[in-house]
């Protein structure tokens, strides 16, 4: 039965008073089953908004939990961090210690030796032939009495002069002899003056940088001191400073991947000399994949390399292992990657040599005739150059690769918990809206069936009113 | 039950590697028909060139072989010259060299046929491109593919063109045409319906300085 025909179906002749009829119908439905609509309705938002009310709360539980875990996450790997610095510094601190303070006894002597030389010195300069004044005095006024005529005291007056002149003249002589040798041991102080003012001044710089150094470590023992107490200042700087590390080491490897795909295109060319142009696997050209095993290859090596040296810790068993057992870890590592770079530039020799002989054969084949370029060399030894320098850069990809990786898990939390966050938003709204939906819904309904609603309420009135007049009279009789 | 699965993962990775290590379904394989009945064997010369371009593009793998369209095409006798490229690029150089010269020498040596079997070449083309087993299969046809079968041979019946793009190069038009170009329309159009029934893609080139990706490689 078709729409139109049940619309009909009270009076096929005439559509509009069916329809009518219809609405009618519909509208007296409509008004007697009223309550238990409402109800149905208002259940239904009721339910609607419950359940997500409830989603919303697991929601925000959810992401809570989450905020919490990245904290913790947050702070631990803040911790370690700040473990990793401050023992670094300590071993800058026993490093300097070791090699410039262990001489501190040694240096001492030498400071005293040369003091105990200055001080020899010193007093010896010091030493000056002592000068009988008030003898000489005494002479020479005994020299000045006159001799009253006398020849002999005129004599042995003039001799007394004659003596203490040469007695005068002979003490200046070895005044200024003694001075002069005075000055000469001066002079030879010198020397020890400069080494002792160097000595110092070496000393007072080792001092002056762990001073600096421990300066240092106060820093870091306070953000440590911080961290430890969980603080929210701390945590702040941790998730700035995860931020900061994530883009910048996400740019260097975006610089990186760069570098490996021009690692990648030095070599695919002899690859396919070697390993054939035409086999594939899957969508890839075996050659390309073989290219591309030898420099994730090169890169892996790199890593364990810098595991090896301590530099990087994506590997905690490599830190772990014995010391000489890293160091030997170190030096194999090492060796494959020179090998393979060894191997890397032979392939970009031979890549240069495919290229010659492809362009001859393209000049060729385009009938112009074939000449050798004239400095293909310096292409030739910069490809073989960048063959082998490539494979050692890349190695470093492991410090912001590690970077990377820690601030990842920092970087992930916060977009989940703000992924969470909003979708606890919108399940509210959500609710808030089907709960406001099922308002409408009822406003509608009585909307729609607004006239036998007033003839009811109208009705409802006069019996009321009849009602309380039936009361008045009955309290008045 | 973890037998099973291994067994499962091991077979499937078997799969996979036997079914993507084909290298022929990525290669190409070209048979280049090259028309020397008349006066056309003037054109042969822009021919050169065109299998020049096409040997510059063949890679490893790929398989070229040029043709002629003489009185009975339908023969070993008419390929010219004919390789599938080494995997090694250097050794693929070579055998390039090799066809150029194959092919200077057959343009430089060349007499003009009687008739035009157009439709042995191209039967003689499928077979190859058959052998080959390439993903990619290319006819070319240098001619003004106005064909001129001797008597006896018979040559109406339909051909398999199925996955194969056969491109009309340098089709001329002849004096006949000119008095009624109709007869040049009619030409193209039954190869096009020729080559297109039998599930083949059919395209017309005449500039022949706007050849790239003649392949569709790119």
């Amino acid at each position: 039965m078709e729409f139109s025909e049940i619309m009909a179906i009270w009076w096929p002749d005439q559509a509009a008073v069916s329809a009518v009829i219809w609405v009618f119908v519909i509208i007296l439905f409509m008004w007697l089953a009223r309550t238990p609509a409402h109800r149905a309705i208002k259940s239904f938002s009721q339910i609607i908004r419950n359940a997500m009310r409830m989603a919303a709360h697991s929601v925000t539980a959810l992401e809570k939990h989450l905020r919490q875990r990245n904290r913790e996450v947050l702070l631990t790997s803040g911790m370690e961090e700040t473990e990793r610095y401050i023992e670094r510094e300590f071993q800058r601190v026993e490093d300097v210690v070791t090699r410039d303070l262990s001489g501190y006894p040694s240096l001492q002597r030498e400071l005293k030796d040369q003091i105990t030389k200055i001080d020899d010195d010193y007093r010896k300069s010091a030493e000056v032939p002592p000068m009988p004044q008030n003898y000489i005095d005494a002479i020479d006024a005994v020299s000045k009495i006159e001799g009253n005529g006398d020849p002999m005291v005129t004599k042995i007056l003039g001799e007394i002069q004659t003596t203490m002149k040469h007695n005068s003249e002979k003490e200046i002589t070895e005044y200024r002899h003694s001075s002069k040798e005075r000055h000469g041991l001066l002079k030879t102080m010198m020397p020890y003056w400069r080494n002792l003012s160097k000595t110092l001044e070496s000393v007072e710089k080792k001092i002056v940088g762990l001073e600096d150094r421990s300066k240092v470590i106060d820093a870091q023992i306070e953000k440590y001191e911080q961290i430890m107490a969980k603080t929210n200042m701390a945590e702040r700087i941790l998730s700035s400073s995860s931020m900061t590390q994530f883009f910048t080491s996400g740019l260097v490897l975006i610089i990186a991947l760069l570098g490996a795909y021009v690692n990648f295109q030095l070599i695919a060319l002899p690859m396919s000399e070697m390993v054939g142009g035409a086999s594939r696997l899957g969508p890839l050209r075996a050659s390309d994949v073989a290219a591309l095993v030898l420099v994730f290859f090169e890169i892996v090596l790199g890593l364990f390399l810098m595991e090896a040296f301590q530099i990087t810790r994506l590997f905690p068993i490599i830190s772990s292992l014995d010391d000489k057992l890293r160091k030997n870890m170190a030096l194999i590592a090492f060796i494959f990657l020179f090998i393979f770079a060894s191997i890397e530039s032979s392939l970009a020799y031979m890549r240069d040599l495919l290229a010659a002989d492809r362009e001859a054969l393209t000049q060729s084949l385009a009938g112009i005739t074939v000449e050798a370029p004239e400095f293909r060399w310096i292409t030739t030894i910069g490809q073989m150059t960048m063959g082998f320098i490539l494979p050692f850069a890349l190695m470093l990809v492991a410090i912001p690769l590690e970077s990377f990786v820690h601030s990842l898990r920092t970087v992930l939390g916060m977009v989940m918990v703000f992924l969470l966050q909003s979708l606890a938003f919108v399940i509210r709204q959500l609710g808030s809206l089907a709960s406001n939906i099922g308002h409408i819904l009822l406003n509608i309904y009585d909307l729609i069936i607004f006239i036998p609603l007033k003839i009811e309420q109208s009705i409802g009135h006069k019996k009321k009113i009849k009602a309380g007049h039936e009361d008045e009279s009955a309290i008045s009789n | 039950m973890t037998k099973k699965i291994s067994t499962l993962i091991v077979a499937s990775l078997l799969t996979f590697l036997s079914g993507c290590s084909d290298p022929k379904s990525h290669a190409t394989s070209v048979m280049l028909l090259l028309d020397t009945s008349g006066t056309y064997t003037q054109e042969l010369s822009k021919a050169q060139s065109i299998i020049n371009y096409i040997l510059g593009t063949m890679t490893s793998g790929d398989s070229f072989a040029v043709a002629r369209i003489d009185s009975g095409s339908f023969s070993e006798k008419d390929i010219v010259s004919k390789m599938t490229f080494d995997d090694r690029p250097s050794a693929a150089n070579s055998q390039k060299r090799t066809f150029q010269q194959a092919i200077n020498t057959m343009v430089s040596e060349v007499k003009s046929s009687t008739y035009t079997d157009i439709s042995g070449g191209m039967l003689q083309a499928i077979d190859y491109l058959e052998e080959t087993g390439a993903g990619n299969r290319h006819i070319f046809v240098f001619s003004d593919m106005k064909e001129e079968i001797p008597k006896g041979h018979i040559r109406d019946f339909p051909i398999n063109f199925n996955g194969v793009t056969v491109t009309a190069l340098n089709v001329t038009k002849l004096r006949s045409d000119n008095v009624d170009p109709r007869e040049y329309m009619t030409r193209i159009e039954n190869w096009r319906n020729k080559v297109e029934s039998s599930g083949g893609t059919w395209r017309v080139i005449n500039d022949l300085d706007n050849v790239d990706d003649l392949l569709g490689k790119n």
